[in-house]
C-alpha cells in the first residue's frame, strides 16, 4: 500500500490529463489528415497535404504570429523585470498587496479587458480625442487596427505571467549574497549583473514559456484590436474551425503551430543551457 | 603605529514605526593591527550593526569610522579594504568554489595568472584543494564555511570581519573551526573582527573582547580580565556563571547572611560582589583562615562529569553556585539538605559597584 501511495497521488491529475489532453490530441491528430466536409462527413485518408497546403497558404500569418509573440515577450520582460525586482527587494511588508495588484486584472474577464482597450484607444475615444482636438496628434491618427494595438494588448494581457515567475526567482535571491558581492569590490551594477541577474534567469525562462506560447497562439487581441493586416494564426484556426467548418485544415494548422513552438522552446532552452536553468529553477 | 580600525563615538539610529531607535548608542574603540578582536553580546546588543558599519553596509548616524587612520565613514563597501564572512556564508549559489573564491580578485581586475596562484594557495590553506568545481550546495556546512573564509581572505584584506561565522555548525565542528580560525589568523596575520554571542568562542580565540549590551560597550579588555574582573553585573552574568552578592561594604568586609565576604581594596558603600563558582570551596566546618566564609544549605547537587555543581542557599535566600572539580582527591563533601560553609580567597571577590 505504501509503495502505491505516490501513484495514487498522481492518479486524479493523471487521469484528468489523459482524458482531457491526450485523448483530444490524438483525435485532432487524426482529424488533421482527414478529407471531407461537414455535410458529407470526414474520412481518414492520411492526407498530409493538409499540412503543406495550409502552411503555404498562411505562411504570412504564421510568421506574423511568431513576430508578435517575440515582440510581446521582449516588451513584457522589459516591463515585468523592474516591477518584479521592485516588489521583491523594495516591497517590504506590502509585498502581498503589490502581488494582488498585479493579479487584479485577472478578476475581470480576458475578453472584457481587451474590449475596454478598444474603447480607450478608439479613434475618437477618451485618449485620442482630446489630443486630436488640442492638435497634438493629426486628425487621421489611429492606434486601433495596428500592430502597436495588437502587441500592446498581448503584453497587457500576459504581463502578470511574466511578472510572477521573475518575482519568485528574485524573491529567492539572498540579499546578503548581493552584499557579499559589494563587499568583494563589485559596484552595485556589477553585483546585479553577476549575482542577481544570473540567479533570476530561471524565472525569466519560465516567464518566457508562459507568455510567448499563449501570445503566439492568441486570437482575441488580433480579433478585437487588430485589423485585416494584423490577422494571427490563431484567428485563421478559429475561422477555419468555427466558420468554415474545415476541421482538418484547422487541426493541421494547430499541430504545425504546436510543433514550431516546441522546436523553438527547445532551441531556446538549449541556448540558455537547459540543465543549468532547470537545475537552478528546481532549487 | 596607527590602529587597523577606529570607531569614534559611532551612533546608529533607525526609524521604526515612527520612533527613533538607537541600535548603537555611541561606540568608540580602536582595534590594533593583527589583533583578534571580538564583539560579544546578546542578540540586539548592536554588535552586528557595529560590524556592518565597519564593512560599510550601514552608514553611522553620527560618528566616524576610520580604517588605518583614513576616514571611510562615507565610503561604500566595495571601496573599503576589508572583507566580511557572513553569518550564513552568503556564497554565490550559481558559482563553483573556484569562482566564488576568485570573485573579489576578478572584480579588482587582478591578472589571471595571479588569480590562479592566489586562489590555489588560499584553497590549500583552507584545505579545499580538489573541490574547486563543487557548487556550494553540494558541500557540508563546514566546507561552505571554509569557502566563505577563503573568498574573503584571498583578497588579502587589511581586516577580516566575521559575523557569527560558526553559528550554523554543530558543537564538535564549531570547536574544531575555532582552533582552525585561530591558526589561519596567525598564519595570515590579518586583523580579525569577530562578532559572536557565544562567550566561550570569544574567550577561546580573542586577544581582546568588547562586551556589548544595549548599544554600548560594557567592557573592553582581554579574555582573562573580562572573566576575572567583570566591569559590570551584566558582564559578570553574561560571561560564564557568576555569583552576585549584594550588601554594604564597610572596611573591606561585606556582611552577608551570617557570613563575611572580604573585598580587599573595595570602596565602602553599597556594592555588588561577584565570585566565580570554581573559586569557592565547600566544607562542613567553618574555615579558620582569613578567607571569605558564608554559611548555607545545599539545595541541589548535580554531577557533570568533570565537575560537580552545587546550588547552595544562603539564609537570606540568595542562591550561590559552586563548581567542585572532580579531581582524584575530590570527595563529595555535601549532600542535599546539608548545612555547609562556603569559602574563597580574598582576591576572588570582585566588587563591581551597584
Amino acid at each position: 500500500m505504501k509503495r502505491l501511495t505516490p501513484y495514487l497521488l498522481i492518479l486524479p491529475g493523471g487521469l484528468w490529463l489523459a482524458i482531457f489532453l491526450v485523448v483530444p490530441m490524438v483525435f485532432m491528430a487524426s482529424v488533421s489528415t482527414q478529407e471531407g466536409n461537414v455535410v458529407d462527413g470526414f474520412a481518414q485518408t492520411f492526407n498530409f497535404a493538409n499540412y503543406t497546403n495550409t502552411l503555404a497558404l498562411f505562411q504570412t500569418q504564421f510568421l506574423r504570429s511568431v513576430g508578435y509573440g517575440l515582440a510581446g515577450t521582449l516588451i513584457a520582460i522589459a516591463l515585468a523585470y523592474p516591477i518584479a525586482y521592485w516588489i521583491a527587494f523594495r516591497g517590504g511588508a506590502r509585498k502581498s498587496t503589490y502581488l494582488l495588484l498585479v493579479l487584479l486584472p485577472f478578476f475581470v474577464s480576458f475578453v472584457l479587458r481587451t474590449v475596454s482597450w478598444k474603447f480607450l484607444l478608439a479613434d475618437e475615444g477618451i485618449v485620442l480625442a482630446p489630443l486630436k482636438s488640442l492638435g497634438v496628434l493629426p486628425e487621421d491618427f489611429h492606434v486601433l487596427q495596428t500592430t502597436v494595438a495588437v502587441v500592446g494588448g498581448l503584453v497587457y494581457n500576459y504581463l502578470p505571467f511574466m511578472i510572477l515567475p521573475i518575482y519568485v526567482a528574485l524573491e529567492r535571491v539572498d540579499p546578503r549574497s548581493v552584499e557579499a558581492a559589494q563587499d568583494l569590490y563589485a559596484t552595485r551594477s556589477a553585483a546585479f549583473r553577476k549575482i542577481v541577474l544570473p540567479l533570476s534567469l530561471p524565472g525569466v525562462f519560465a516567464g518566457v514559456l508562459m507568455t510567448f506560447v499563449p501570445m503566439t497562439a492568441d486570437y482575441v487581441n488580433a480579433g478585437i484590436l487588430g485589423g485585416p493586416q494584423n490577422t494571427m494564426i490563431g484567428n485563421i484556426i478559429q475561422t477555419k474551425y468555427l466558420i468554415n467548418n474545415d476541421y482538418p485544415s484547422a487541426a493541421a494548422l494547430s499541430f504545425t503551430l504546436m510543433a514550431a513552438m516546441l522546436v523553438g522552446i527547445f532551441a531556446y532552452a538549449k541556448a540558455l543551457g537547459t540543465e543549468n536553468v532547470l537545475e537552478a529553477a528546481a532549487r | 603605529m596607527t590602529s587597523a580600525i577606529d570607531l569614534d563615538e559611532v551612533i546608529k539610529e533607525y526609524v521604526s514605526h515612527g520612533e527613533v531607535v538607537q541600535a548603537v548608542k555611541g561606540v568608540s574603540l580602536s582595534i590594533a593591527e593583527g589583533e583578534f578582536f571580538s564583539l560579544l553580546g546578546p542578540s540586539g546588543c548592536g554588535k552586528t550593526t557595529t560590524m556592518r558599519m565597519i564593512a560599510g553596509f550601514e552608514d553611522p548616524t553620527r560618528g566616524k569610522v576610520r580604517l588605518h587612520g583614513q576616514d571611510v565613514t562615507n565610503v561604500p563597501p566595495n571601496k573599503r579594504d576589508v572583507n566580511m564572512v557572513f553569518q550564513s556564508y552568503a556564497l554565490f549559489p550559481h558559482m563553483n568554489v573556484w569562482d566564488n573564491v576568485a570573485f573579489g580578485l576578478k572584480q579588482k581586475k587582478t591578472p589571471d595568472a595571479e588569480i590562479k596562484r592566489r586562489v590555489g594557495e588560499m584553497l590549500d590553506i583552507v584545505d579545499l584543494t580538489g573541490r574547486e568545481k563543487r557548487r556550494p550546495r553540494e558541500m557540508s556546512g563546514g566546507q561552505q564555511q571554509r569557502v566563505a573564509l577563503a573568498r574573503a581572505l584571498v583578497n588579502n584584506p587589511r581586516a577580516l570581519l566575521l559575523d557569527e561565522p560558526l553559528g550554523a555548525l554543530d558543537l564538535k565542528l564549531r570547536q574544531a573551526m575555532q582552533i582552525e580560525l585561530k591558526r589561519i589568523q596567525r598564519e595570515v596575520g590579518i586583523t580579525f573582527v569577530y562578532v559572536t554571542h557565544d562567550q566561550s568562542e570569544a574567550l577561546t580565540m580573542s586577544d581582546r573582547i568588547a562586551v556589548m549590551n544595549d548599544g554600548l560597550v560594557e567592557q573592553l579588555a582581554g579574555p582573562r580580565e573580562i572573566y576575572e574582573q567583570p566591569a559590570s553585573a551584566f558582564v559578570a552574568g553574561f560571561i560564564g556563571t557568576s555569583n552576585l552578592l549584594a550588601g554594604t561594604l564597610a572596611g573591606g568586609v561585606l556582611k552577608v547572611a551570617g557570613g563575611r565576604v572580604l573585598v580587599p581594596g573595595g570602596q565602602d558603600g553599597e556594592v555588588n560582589v561577584t565570585v566565580r563558582p570554581e573559586k569557592i570551596t565547600i566544607d562542613v566546618d567553618e574555615p579558620t583562615q582569613n578567607v571569605s566564609a558564608v554559611p548555607g544549605t545545599v539545595a541541589e547537587v548535580v554531577y557533570l562529569g568533570t565537575y560537580n555543581s552545587y546550588a547552595v542557599r544562603l539564609s537570606d535566600g540568595t542562591e550561590v553556585t559552586v563548581f567542585q572539580q572532580n579531581a582524584n582527591d575530590a570527595t563529595i563533601t555535601a549532600e542535599r539538605g546539608d548545612a555547609v560553609w562556603l569559602s574563597w580567597q580574598p582576591q576572588h571577590s570582585y566588587a563591581i559597584g551597584s
